[in-house]
């Protein structure tokens, strides 16, 4: 990527007890698979847990969008302890309350109200994504 | 901790969301937990280690703990060690699967057919660490 600070980096938290954990993870999949996968990119919660020079390096330089599956908010805490800056902190509950419709049950796979709410959720970020990278659409990918 | 009946092993996956590997850990540590060591087995989100309190840093005290990293970084089982105490066990996604001849593991998202493999294998050697750390070996 020739700008630095044109891509907006994704960090799901790693909930495993709980289909909202999934439900982040499977968000952040949208953004950076099949949304925006050339304006964002992942960094791994645990990578940031272990103090990983290489990805602290990534969320200090780049505007972070952090997606928690409980008031516990481990990615955004993660974040911060990195000397990250977060444009964004999601909470899956959050916007559970706005979609009652979307029910996520299931861990290991989610059923179709939480893959749908995952894609609402990811939906909901494109606006800010997009005004972040504005112009960067069509450069190399690499952070 | 004593031995008694109640006694637990604890799982703690690295998740990676960046590998497929990742994935495996995610899957199969959720396999062992719902299913195949249900009742003996509790998990912890690990990014607790470091966001949560002293509670969640005393887990791997608690319970003999095995880890279950995607690859040779081992975030799980360095983190637990850094944050906890020293896991009883650990495996490796992607010795695992060198070892199983499982290659072409791929799909964060959606694992392809070597990513279910790899996580059936490693659901299969995790639920053999579960018992060896509980001293039932030879239970299954
Ligand atoms: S925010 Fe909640 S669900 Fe997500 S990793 Fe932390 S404790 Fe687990
Ligand atoms: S152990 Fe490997 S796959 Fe797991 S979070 Fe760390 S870097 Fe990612």
């Amino acid at each position: 990527m020739k700008d630095g600070m044109r891509k907006v980096v994704i960090v799901p938290c790693s909930g495993i007890g709980k289909p909202f954990g999934t439900v982040a993870r499977e968000a952040a999949y949208d953004l950076v698979e099949d949304l925006r996968p050339h304006a964002t990119r992942l960094v791994a919660l645990s990578k940031l847990v272990l103090g990983d020079a290489e990805s602290r390096a990534i969320v200090a330089a780049h505007p972070v969008i952090t997606i928690d599956g409980c008031k516990l908010n481990c990615a955004a805490k993660c974040v911060q302890e990195s000397g990250g800056t977060i444009v964004r902190e999601v909470a899956v509950l959050e916007v559970f309350r706005q979609h009652k419709d979307l029910k996520p049950e299931g861990i290991a796979e989610l059923n179709p109200e939480g893959v749908r709410l995952a894609r609402v959720l990811a939906e909901e970020l494109l606006p800010e994504i997009d005004a972040l990278t504005a112009g960067a659409a069509g450069e190399d990918d690499h952070v | 901790m004593s031995d008694s009946p109640e006694r637990k092993a604890g799982i703690i996956a690295c998740s990676g969301e960046e590998l497929a590997e990742g994935t495996v850990t995610r899957l199969a540590a959720l396999r062992v937990l719902h299913d195949t060591r249900r009742g003996d087995t509790v998990t912890l989100c690990l990014p607790l280690f470091l966001a949560g309190g002293e509670g969640e840093r005393t887990f791997a005290r608690d319970f003999p703990t095995i880890t279950v990293d995607g690859c040779e970084l081992r975030c799980a089982a360095r983190a637990t060690e850094r944050y906890s105490a020293r896991p009883a066990a650990s495996l490796v996604v992607t010795e695992l699967a060198a070892a199983r001849g499982i290659t072409g593991v791929a799909g964060c998202r959606r694992l392809n057919d070597a990513g279910q493999r790899a996580v059936e294998a490693v659901a299969d050697e995790l639920a053999g660490l579960v018992d060896q750390v509980l001293g039932r070996e030879g239970a299954r």
